[in-house]
């Protein structure tokens, strides 16, 4: 116990955690394409582990072209908006359950994006080109400031959406589906345009974190969807403990992104505490489930029938016969 | 206003489950006629008003609104002719959106929705004042969400948005089926307030025979998916419920007894 407590370096920990908000601020904005459709659609859309990997497929294959970084990141979240209008087709237009939609999209993207690369992995010659978002430890907080602006700029601009005639058909569709067609809104075209911007916002996302670290891999988005969860659903539960239930959209986009901050940085407090890399997957799944029990189970707790009957034995105080 | 033409609609067709809930279906509503809609369980009334809402496509007929086919559209084209409220007071509004926003939406029934802001000054204006006639206080609490809202206050606002934007034709699908009786008093007077005061076109289905006579001008009975009845003008004022009881026996040919269980 001694041997393992001692074996921690403190000074490690706070090396490493740079490392954590940039990551955790680049998955914040796949958070917010989660946020969009698991939040305000209620859609869990599973493309998203492909149109990650897509995105960072397509940026890193650009850049190896001699395209310009910034330039490829405007193509991977073109790429993912297409990504996501394939989803909103299987589904809106073919019947096809949303979950399985985003299932046979993502698992075809895991072909087209062996064929974006060529192969399994394709890595940037990261000392020949210039990178603006890097792990590279001197720039390291230049990259976490950029990537705060771009989580900021892109909070706003999402936040603007949402009040404008066609955010409020979007959010009236995730919310009430019979009521917004009898108010003339096209639901199923509002379900493509959301998942479509979702699955945009997640291939950017995954443009960014390939640039991060120098390489995409054909396997990088596995498990995206969860993370994005972790980082929803991490955030409102932080946001209600300052602000309650009553957040406006700027709080809850904001504090989906501190959301991804917080699970990189407890991710690498537990590598830390040397905690073996393979399990971390298990370990967020873990979260997410007991994070979507507990609101569950708290109102169970007060309206169950084994509450109902514990209550009811002891008013009566007995059979009474 | 509203001319269905012989329409016709099975469910489950080839199944054993088959109903023919529709059947060569015929009618002609005037503008400005209030149009009540009785009938027992599964005579075919709600699914009139879905034909007509859109909801799903007839098997044969025609429906035109205002000089409009609409036959071939689906519910959220037919919106803008068509005002809606529904059974459930929880369907006709977005419990998560603010008061205000989904009076909001309901004043863009029908137009394109594009990047301007969706709710602007004077249109708070204007749904203070629109809240402030139900006589319920909402209009104070523009910015709370309608789930907080209960079921009579919530079928009443959906009842205004239904008419914020004159609609051709409003459809009132047993709105008051759901609420306690005094709740259920008050949103009808306002649903006849609101069809008289704007001229509304409307049919409104009911189980209640005595508001079938009482409201509106014209009164229809319906029977195994066909209009069995049809009584508008004078006779209708001078209807009573007895006379329907007895209508319907001799014309559905049903023995008396069962009339009440069937229209009460």
């Amino acid at each position: 116990m001694l041997a393992y407590f001692s074996s921690l370096n403190p000074a490690a920990l706070f090396r490493a955690a740079p490392g954590g908000i940039a990551q955790g601020l680049i998955w914040g904005i796949m958070a917010l394409g989660v946020y969009f459709t698991f939040r305000i659609l209620d859609l869990a859309d599973l493309s998203v582990d492909g149109s990650f990997a897509t995105g960072g497929a397509v940026s890193i294959m650009l850049i190896i072209n001699g395209w310009n970084p910034e330039l490829s990141l405007a193509v991977a979240f073109l790429c993912g908006v297409l990504a996501g209008l394939v989803t909103g087709f299987l589904h809106t237009k073919l019947g096809i359950p949303a979950i399985l939609a985003g299932i046979l999209t993502q698992i075809s993207l895991y072909s087209i994006n062996l064929n974006i690369m060529g192969k399994a992995n394709q890595a940037i010659n990261v000392s020949k080109t210039v990178l603006r978002i890097t792990s590279n430890a001197t720039y390291l907080w230049r990259t976490i400031g950029i990537a705060a602006v771009c989580c900021l700029v892109l909070m706003c601009l999402l936040y603007c959406y949402l009040g404008t005639e066609n955010g409020c058909a979007f959010r009236a569709t995730g919310n009430n589906a019979s009521m917004s067609r009898a108010q003339g809104i096209n639901t199923d075209r509002m379900k493509r345009i959301g998942l479509a911007l979702s699955n945009g916002l997640v291939a950017l996302s995954g443009g960014m974190l390939a640039q991060y670290q120098g390489f995409a891999d054909v396997n990088m988005g596995r498990g995206a969807i969860v993370i994005g969860l972790a980082a929803v659903i991490i955030g409102e539960v932080i946001g209600e403990i300052f602000f309650g239930k009553q957040m406006n959209y700027f709080l809850r986009l904001t504090f989906t992104v501190i959301g991804g901050v917080i699970y990189y940085l407890v991710y690498v407090l537990v590598l830390w505490l040397k905690f073996p890399a393979n399990d971390m997957k298990l370990l967020t799944a873990i979260v997410v489930a007991v994070f979507l029990a507990v609101p569950y189970l708290q109102d169970r707790r007060k309206t169950s029938f084994r509450h109902a009957g514990l209550m009811g034995k002891k008013e009566g105080g007995g059979s009474g016969c | 206003m509203l001319r269905v033409e012989h329409i016709s609609k099975t469910f489950n067709p080839g199944t054993i489950n088959e109903k023919k809930a529709l059947d060569q279906l015929s009618l002609h509503v005037k503008p400005g006629e209030f149009v009540t809609v009785i009938g027992g369980n599964g005579a075919g009334k709600s699914t009139l008003l879905n034909a007509v809402a859109g909801i799903w496509p007839v098997d044969s007929g025609r429906i035109v609104i205002d000089g409009t086919d609409v036959t071939g559209l689906p519910d959220f084209k037919r919106a803008p002719y068509i005002g809606r409220v529904f059974q459930d007071p929880m369907m006709g509004t977005a419990p998560d959106m603010w008061l205000e926003e989904n009076l909001a939406l309901a004043l863009r029934r029908g137009q394109r929705r594009g990047m301007r802001w969706g709710i602007s000054k004077a249109e708070r204006e204007l749904f203070k004042e629109k809240l402030a006639t139900l006589g319920l206080g909402l209009e104070e609490r523009l910015s709370t969400k309608v789930g907080l809202l209960s079921g009579g206050q919530r079928q009443a606002v959906t009842l205004l948005m239904a008419a914020l934007k004159e609609p051709r034709l409003l459809l009132l699908d047993e709105h008051t089926a759901a609420l306690d009786p005094a709740t259920a008093e008050k949103v009808l007077e306002l649903s006849d307030k609101i069809v008289t005061e704007n001229k509304l076109t409307a049919l409104m289905i009911t189980h209640n025979m005595r508001d079938a006579i009482q409201l509106g001008d014209r009164l229809i009975m319906m029977h195994q998916g066909s209009i069995i009845l049809d009584i508008s003008g004078e006779e209708k004022k001078r209807l009573t419920i007895q006379d329907l009881l007895d209508r319907f026996a001799a014309l559905a040919g049903v023995p008396e007894e069962t009339d009440e269980v069937l229209l009460s």
